[in-house]
């Protein structure tokens, strides 16, 4: 079997891979791009160098260990404002800046792997995108407008099913970004905590769904 | 030191073993319990679970969020090292299917194999399954019963560990009684699967997995599996006594430091060598098996992957066992003059039959499950529950359009969350940001459930492995080159599991993530998706039909064995590897019993 977190994850990010048409892509879609004609027999070998096959599983690692960050200031900037508009602080959580989203998008868009590298020319098209717009229409950097502009720029690019068909890039960007921003946040503990997670916790027993809850649910 | 190398080995041996994983892990245990001295190479790294297992580290701590990569392939803490869809160095070629798709071959390259971090179900194969071609006669049926494997189930789930149910369905069978322990409590969302697939006919069992839900009983079970053996007994108390019940957290898939969990390197390695009779050579890639004059095998070459020198290890007998394809690899690479065409392939038979697992998923979301209290549903990492098959009556009177059955795998829950966890929910949010979109993750957060079908594949002959006349490995070894077709059976079983999946999500209240699959060719995964590869050196009940016989032993070479999945003439739903084990040990009680005749 695959384990139920692989599964879970495979399964939404093939859905992610298609956000506007909430398809997840069946496993022909899913195939490598170069399966070609019947008759054509290929080689499989890996080609790409990263952390390699067999890393230190057992330390944590900084942002950066294995490859060099790339975004600039002003890119980090655009990131940090995207990012906290977002996922903000609230009253529950802190921003998905303040527990290193940015660091989390620049280490996954330097990373040499292929769909990381797709994620790169997405994320910093869409940056330069999104601060021409900003600059068209607001005659400032993303990063330095006010809330209300930010959200007149993102809400027609939010909904990649509604955007209009010029936004389509635009969209598609904007839907990667808060997919990784959503990583980012949502793998640390303040993004755990945000969730209510209580497991992976070693325990001595486990007690399975509370019956009061089932009751409520109509399930005992 | 049982660690040795070639210069250090300390021979003679009786057995030399290929492989570590779920069959040689088993070979190695049951020869090595009763005096046998064993050899065992392995060609990946040595491998310890205790002190290489991230059991507890969060994704924060890991590059990418932990999130899978060409490097590691079922995410950065999987226990897999140094293999999986690619092995650097190790090429293999394959023709693509008949849709231009190509078989995907998951290899394990390190001590303990996939064991270590493998799924953990362990379902016994049923009565039809060992005599299917009887039943409705497509395939073959297995020259051995379902009565003369179930000692050896008995034996296997006691000493690894396995929870589950007892269970009266058809064809869904399990031990005397008290062999499994108590599964894992029920969360939530198995509770809804529980109450709501009864209404459409479907049945739902306690799931079995091969964890330990409680300490195993050290004081009785020895004696069991070991009588008269005192020596034997006390190894096997103190290796239990070592392991812990489950911690009811961490992800079985990083490998289990605490051992509850089956791996080899934890289950059936350390007890082989605290009997002494155990030597291990990892860094041993082994290409081929040398022939005495007298027709019986005499040991093995390999290279050692470090320094790329060739070997030769000699023993009384071989036991392959290095994953079902790689053996008919050695097989077909151990030419000489009486075997031009591969040991033990007096048939032409070696490398035909490869057989995998049908597999076709659906997720869906589950408004029930929504904004639900805080709740820790880790269990013992998944499967408290699953599907057995449940329609084998309509199977036989042909009134579905697929011979054979499948199993549903199902889960959900509030896992951890990892960086796919909220990431493509447009279609639910409506494209929210904002504070808006932190109150819908907490909303949607453990309201997703998957259903995993697994089902059987009739044997065909489009599928089957060859040397490849080109390409070498790194070492300098021919490859293999892997041919796969899907049958129609499979594709329209694929079918069936999306529209079954699609019904148990509206019977739950729920909304699939994606469109039902109908088109037969794209429901079905590719080959080798499942990752369980058996086949290729099928057993039979003649010299004509199989390669190997109802002792896992090759009909053409009396002392050369076969301890992977590649006995298996068919695989039926039930994942593979509990069967590999029980067969291995099967194969092992045989070895045995020859080397006290002095036929070996
Ligand atoms: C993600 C995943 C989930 C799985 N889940 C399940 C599940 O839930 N239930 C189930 O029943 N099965 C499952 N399986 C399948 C299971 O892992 C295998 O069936 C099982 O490990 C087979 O055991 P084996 O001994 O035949 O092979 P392996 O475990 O693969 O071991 C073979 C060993 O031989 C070594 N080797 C290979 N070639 C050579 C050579 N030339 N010389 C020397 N050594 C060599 C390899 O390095 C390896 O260590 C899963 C597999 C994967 C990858
Ligand atoms: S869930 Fe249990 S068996 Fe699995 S790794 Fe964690 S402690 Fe070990």
């Amino acid at each position: 079997m695959t384990d139920r977190r692989t599964t879970l994850k495979l399964v939404i990010a093939a859905a992610a891979a298609m956000p506007a048409l909430r398809a997840r892509a069946n496993y022909r879609d899913n195939l490598e791009p170069g399966a070609s004609e019947p008759g054509d027999v290929r080689r499989f070998e890996p080609t790409i160098h990263g952390y390699g096959p067999d890393p230190d599983l057992i330390k944590a690692y900084e942002k950066g260990a294995f490859w060099p960050l790339t975004m600039n200031a002003g890119q980090r900037q655009l990131a940090a404002a995207l990012c906290d508009l977002i996922i903000p602080a609230d009253e529950h959580s802190p921003s998905a800046s303040a527990v290193g989203a940015v660091d989390f998008i620049d280490e996954w868009i330097s990373a040499p792997y292929p769909k990381q590298r797709e994620d790169r020319d997405t994320v910093l098209n869409g940056f330069v995108w999104l601060d021409g717009e900003a600059r068209r229409r607001f005659e400032q950097p993303f990063a330095k407008l006010h809330e209300a502009q930010q959200r007149t720029i993102c809400d027609r690019i939010c909904d990649a099913s509604r955007a209009a068909a010029d936004l389509r890039g635009p969209a598609q960007f904007f839907a990667a970004y808060r997919n990784l921003t959503a990583a980012g946040f949502y793998t640390t503990l303040a993004g755990r905590k945000d969730l209510q997670y209580i497991g992976n916790v070693a325990l001595t027993h486990f007690d399975g769904a509370p019956v009061e809850l089932l009751r409520k649910l109509g399930l005992a | 030191m049982p660690f040795v190398t070639a210069s250090s080995q300390r021979g003679p041996y009786d057995v030399i073993i290929v492989g570590s994983g779920a069959g040689s892990g088993q070979a190695a245990y049951t020869l090595c319990m009763e005096g046998v001295r064993v050899l065992m190479l392995e060609a990946g790294r040595r491998y310890t679970p205790a002190t290489e297992s991230p059991m507890f580290q969060t994704p924060d701590m890991a590059p990418l969020g932990g999130a899978d990569t060409p490097d590691k392939n079922k995410g950065f803490y999987d226990a897999t090292v140094d293999g999986g869809w690619d092995v650097p160095g190790q090429p293999y070629v394959s023709v693509p299917d008949q849709w231009g798709g190509h078989f995907t071959w998951w290899r394990a390259r390190m001590l303990g194999g996939r064991t270590n971090h493998w799924g953990r179900i362990s379902l016994r194969n049923g009565p039809y399954d060992f005599k299917p071609h009887t039943r409705d006669g497509l395939g073959f049926d297995w020259p051995i019963t379902y009565d003369d494997v179930a000692p050896y189930y008995d034996k296997v789930e006691l000493l690894v560990g396995v929870y589950g149910g007892d269970t009266s369905l058809e064809n869904t069978p399990a031990g005397p009684g008290d062999t499994l322990l108590p599964p894992p409590k029920p969360i939530v969302s198995d509770h809804l699967l529980m109450k709501r697939a009864p209404r459409l006919g479907i049945p739902v069992l306690p799931g079995r997995r091969a964890v330990l839900t409680r300490a195993q009983d050290h004081r009785t079970i020895p004696g069991r599996l070991h009588p008269g053996n005192q020596r034997a007994q006390k190894i096997l108390a103190e290796a239990m006594k070592k392991r812990s019940p489950c911690l009811w957290a961490t992800p079985c898939g990083r490998g289990c430091a605490v051992a509850a969990n089956y791996q080899s390197t934890t289950v059936h390695i350390p007890p082989a060598l605290a009997t002494g009779n155990l030597d291990i050579i990892t860094d041993a890639m082994v290409y081929e098996v040398t022939m005495g004059k007298n027709g019986r095998a005499n040991g093995v070459r390999f290279v050692d992957a470090k320094t790329g020198k060739h070997e030769h290890v000699t023993g009384r007998a071989v036991v392959l066992g290095a994953s079902a394809y790689e053996t008919v690899r050695i097989l077909l690479n151990s030419k000489s003059g009486p075997f031009p065409n591969g040991l033990a392939n007096s048939s032409g038979l070696v490398g035909r039959y490869i057989l995998d697992t049908v597999g076709s998923s659906v997720s869906a979301q589950i408004p029930l499950l929504e904004s639900l209290p805080p709740l820790n549903d880790d269990a013992a990492d998944g499967l408290q529950v699953y599907v057995p098959w449940w329609l084998y009556k309509e199977n036989l009177s042909h009134k579905l359009p697929f011979p054979r059955g499948y199993h549903i795998e199902y889960g959900g829950g509030r896992q951890m969350p990892s960086a796919g966890t909220f990431a493509g929910l447009e279609w639910l949010t409506g494209g929210s940001y904002g504070k808006k979109f932190k109150e819908d993750a907490r909303r949607y957060y453990g309201s997703f459930v998957y259903y995993d079908g697994r089902g059987a594949m009739v044997p065909n002959d489009k599928s089957y492995v060859e040397i490849d006349p080109k390409v070498k490995d790194k070492f300098g070894i021919p490859v293999l080159r892997i041919h796969w077709q899907w049958g129609d059976y499979e594709q329209r079983q694929a079918v069936h599991m999306q529209q079954t999946f699609g019904e148990l999500a509206e019977a739950m209240g729920g909304r699939v993530t994606s469109p039902i699959v109908t088109d037969p060719l794209r429901a079905v995964a590719p080959g080798g998706y499942m990752i369980h590869e058996v086949g290729g050196t099928i057993m039979g009940a003649d010299a004509r039909s199989s390669v190997t016989n109802r002792w896992s032993q090759t009909w053409d070479v009396p002392n050369l064995f076969v301890a992977d999945g590649g006995v298996f003439p068919y695989n039926a739903d039930k994942n593979p590897t509990l069967t590999i084990m029980a067969l291995s040990w099967r194969m092992s009680d045989h070895i045995l019993e020859r080397m006290r005749r002095r036929d070996i």
